[in-house]
């Protein structure tokens, strides 16, 4: 891929014969170009470009209040009893302990559904797919319009289940059993009223958006890479969004069956996940992690392909074994169908059934360590420029080594019998995901900023940012694993006085990384004040993929010429 | 008390990060060293600024334990590693030190080694996990006589025990004692009204169902946790030769009051047992009284 080369743009006297139709185009093109404010611009947008800031100012806006939700949970467990969620703490406003569970289930919905794959998918993957394989747009724009625009509706339907009532009867609303949905607290005897109904059609909606954004990717990315471009030569970021497409169109249907099954259960009487009448609550989960086990490698797999392009770009190198880390995040993303119910060793499994998950999801070591492995030998040799977004990419490959290794911790069932649904896999998973996709999400956001927006970020505020963040969140998280294995069970609002020390400090990294947040904020606001004019490649010799040869931001359409790639 | 068996073992995992800590606690700390030194039985519970598993009271929950700790050497080994490396990078190969770039991008030796190392070391944690995971989940094959049934139904929001079968059986509930009412060496959010209560040195098998959500039965220093799932009787078994007062809590998200519902387990010698079931066939609170007599929770007050 180092080897690619727009022949757009710079090179028309070599399409003699286009040259003038090429050059007429352009200007045609720029002359009409919408302006940023028209209304009819972002709503009736078939630009992926268009369409991928709309996904990233989604995720902004839904990360925001996931974010906060998540400052609720550490201001109520800064200290044994109730603070916030005691039914009279300001006025009665954050309710009671019901309230808690409603956001601990919404903060895990939002960032899942409404603000990592938002960004990383919907946003530096509309943005950068068909610039990085050379195309003109995505395969179907149109598509890709609705795709994004089903998102707020989902998200519009979530934060309304907020305000209706969780049950037939009583003055509880939203509903508070856990981003996992499980029956029977999601049916009709944990919660009666219509908001888990809400729930449900809202992971509807963003599941429908998903797919229909996964089947526009696959398309273009199979059919629309620039001339020259093989699968081989395409971008590690182009093939892991690739990989999650698939994962995508295969796991999400899974859900969305399961969901459909949850909602003709609590709605018109069918018994699939109902004991008492034959069904049972264990397929329900055995359904769920069919698709949420994928679902956490969609999570990551997008901000794996993000690492490698800063990576290369940074140390001025190459990617070590390109196709090595392509075909480890094929094989991460097929080993991921196969391992689903080591999120469930503790619902009464066979032992041999149980043995077999243990050694599916050992393997999964393999794959992720070789990536781990490449990175570092990507560095090796290199001439390291320790720019913002490679900070934070140095930093995720610290952060996902750790939560990788204690995932290797719990995936042996005799262990985590005893961990299982302790704080040890909040602080595994957050680790994975609140300090390694969120990570990937900010590296891409200041590798990509000047790109997207024609604009310089600060670098010192991205530093501080950076720092600010990796202190407060490994603050949050690393005394999790201490309360884990001390036995703190999850989704606690009290707890025994032993456990206080340890959510104390936790808390206290929340107020770090809520400054980081606000640093972020600052930066990105004195960017759009001072406005410094981007240039087309920021980056140097180090960053090959042909995003760099468009300009700052790119035109409203790009390569009406196709480059060529060698 | 009459039966000092069992050394006290809370200290075991209570070492702790200095740094960080309040100094007040310091001193509850060390009374609470001193309290589970006067009570003479176990007392497995949360410490504050403890970074370990609860101490182990089952034979079985101290293989969990030393597998943990291996499998923790291996983590810990990895994550230096990968941490050394990427300092090094960072030292030797920033921009300063190596102003040029070398161009490779492939290195076969090194890519089969790290892939195969790896391999190894998981097969190497693979080949304790196994033998463990079948020494949890499969009980050994005993006579009858050795092993005590006991039911648990997990409800919304506590926990029922059910002894022996049809008119000589003994059923009760078991909830959390409020903040308020606690009295003298109870734990907040871990104390309840009606413990459960199991003999030592007998095997004890639960059959672990629940009546209208999942609720799950943990177990901490016993290394255990299963799901109560209504139309499901799962089962755990564990034997103990240590008496003394054990908490666990629910451990699957249950609705309002998830975390209202602990578990306190009991374990007294077979004699004490006996007559603690005697007494609660016939009435609770006498049973609670013999169980506060004989294995008296006050020695634990300091330390909460």
């Amino acid at each position: 891929m180092s080897t690619t080369k727009s022949t757009h743009d710079h090179d028309h006297a070599a399409h003699d014969g286009h040259g003038h139709d090429h050059a007429h185009d352009h200007s045609h093109d720029d002359h009409h170009d919408p302006k940023w404010y028209s209304p009819s611009r972002w709503l009736f947008s078939t630009n992926h470009k268009d369409i991928g800031t709309l996904y990233l100012v989604f995720a902004l806006i839904a990360g925001v209040i996931g974010f906060v939700f998540s400052g609720f949970m550490r201001v109520e467990l800064a200290e044994p009893g109730l603070q916030l969620f005691n039914g009279t703490a300001f006025g009665g406003f954050f309710g009671n302990e019901h309230n808690y569970n409603v956001i601990t289930t919404m903060h895990g919905l939002i960032m899942i559904f409404f603000m990592v794959m938002p960004a990383l998918i919907g946003g530096f993957g509309n943005w950068f797919v068909p610039l990085m394989i050379g195309a003109p747009d995505m395969a179907m724009p149109r598509m890709n319009n609705i795709s994004f625009w089903l998102l707020p509706a989902a998200f519009f339907l979530l934060v309304l289940s907020m305000f209706v009532p969780a049950q037939a009867t009583g003055d509880a609303t939203g509903f508070g059993g856990g981003w996992v949905l499980y029956p029977p607290l999601s049916g009709s005897t944990g919660h009666s009223g219509v908001a888990m109904d809400l729930v449900i059609f809202s992971l509807h909606l963003a599941g429908i958006s998903s797919i229909l954004g996964a089947i526009n990717f696959i398309v273009t990315i199979l059919n629309m890479r620039a001339p020259g471009m093989t699968l081989h030569k395409m971008p590690l970021f182009a093939w892991s969004v690739l990989v999650t497409a698939f994962l995508l169109v295969l796991a999400l249907p899974v859900l969305a069956g399961a969901l459909t099954m949850l909602l003709t259960d609590r709605n018109f009487g069918s018994k699939f996940f109902v004991p008492a009448g034959g069904g049972d609550p264990i397929m329900f989960q055995h359904l769920f992690w069919f698709f949420g086990h994928p679902e956490v490698y969609i999570m990551i797999l997008p901000g794996f392909g993000i690492i490698s392009h800063v990576i290369s770009t940074f140390s001025k190198k190459p990617v070590f074994g390109y196709l090595a880390m392509a075909y480890a995040m094929v094989a991460i993303g097929l080993i991921g169908f196969v391992v689903w119910a080591h999120h469930m060793y503790t619902v009464g499994m066979n032992v041999n059934l149980k043995a077999y998950f243990v050694a599916a999801t050992m393997v999964i070591a393999v794959p992720t360590g070789v990536k781990i492995f490449s990175w570092i030998a990507t560095m090796w040799g290199g001439s390291i420029d320790f720019k913002v977004p490679m900070l934070w990419a140095i930093g995720f490959i610290f952060l996902f080594t750790v939560g990788g290794v204690t995932g290797v911790v719990l995936a042996n069932a005799g262990v985590d019998h005893a961990l299982h649904d302790t704080y040890y896999v909040v602080a595994h998973f957050h680790y994975v995901l609140s300090l390694g996709a969120v990570f990937t999400l900010f590296c891409g956001w200041y590798y990509w900023f000047e790109k997207m927006f024609g604009i310089k970020y600060n670098g010192f505020i991205g530093g501080l940012h950076f720092w600010l963040m990796f202190i407060g969140s490994n603050l949050i998280f690393f005394p999790q694993h201490f309360l884990g294995l001390q036995g703190m069970p999850r989704r606690y609002v009290d707890y025994a006085p032993a456990f206080r020390e340890w959510h104390h400090l936790s808390t206290i990294g929340y107020y770090v990384a809520a400054a980081a947040t606000i640093v972020f904020f600052i930066g990105l606001l004195e960017a759009m004040i001072r406005r410094r004019k981007g240039v087309a490649n920021p980056w140097g010799e180090g960053a090959t993929t042909l995003e760099w040869t468009l300009s700052s931001p790119p035109p409203f359409h790009q390569y009406n010429d196709l480059p060529r790639v060698k | 008390m009459e039966h000092i068996t069992v050394k006290p073992r809370i200290h075991a995992s209570g070492w702790r990060m200095w740094t960080i800590m309040r100094i007040g606690s310091w001193k509850n700390w060390a009374l609470g060293c001193a309290a589970a030194f006067v009570a003479g039985s176990a007392y497995a519970t949360p410490v504050p600024g403890g970074i370990n598993f609860q101490p182990a009271a089952t034979e079985t929950a101290e293989h969990v334990h030393a597998f943990h700790t291996e499998v923790l050497i291996i983590i810990t080994a990895i994550t230096v590693f990968v941490t050394l490396l990427l300092l090094w990078v960072m030292i030797r190969y920033n921009k300063r030190a190596n102003p040029v770039a070398k161009k490779f991008s492939h290195n076969t030796t090194v890519e089969i080694l790290w892939t195969v190392i790896p391999v190894l070391i998981l097969i190497w944690i693979a080949k304790g996990s196994f033998p463990l995971l079948y020494e949890q989940d499969v009980m050994p094959d005993v006579a009858e006589t050795e092993i005590v049934d006991v039911k648990v139904y997990g409800r919304q929001w506590y926990w029922s025990y059910i002894y022996g079968e049809g008119d000589d059986s003994l059923e009760y509930d078991s909830n959390m004692i409020q903040a308020a009412d606690l009295k003298a060496g109870m734990i907040q959010q871990l104390s309840v009204d009606n413990p459960m209560v199991a003999p030592a040195g007998k095997y004890v098998r639960l059959s672990v169902t629940a009546s209208d959500v999942i609720h799950a039965w943990a177990m901490p220093a016993f290394a255990l946790k299963v799901d109560a799932v209504p139309g499901r009787l799962n089962q755990l078994w564990f034997k103990t030769d240590k008496p003394g007062v054990y908490y666990g809590q629910c451990s699957e998200l249950c609705g309002d009051r998830h975390s209202g519902m602990p578990i306190e387990l009991r374990v007294l010698p077979q004699d004490q047992y006996d007559a603690w079931l005697a007494h609660a066939k016939t009435s609770l609170s006498e049973a609670r009284a013999y169980l506060d007599q004989v294995q008296p929770l006050t020695a634990q007050v300091a330390s909460r």
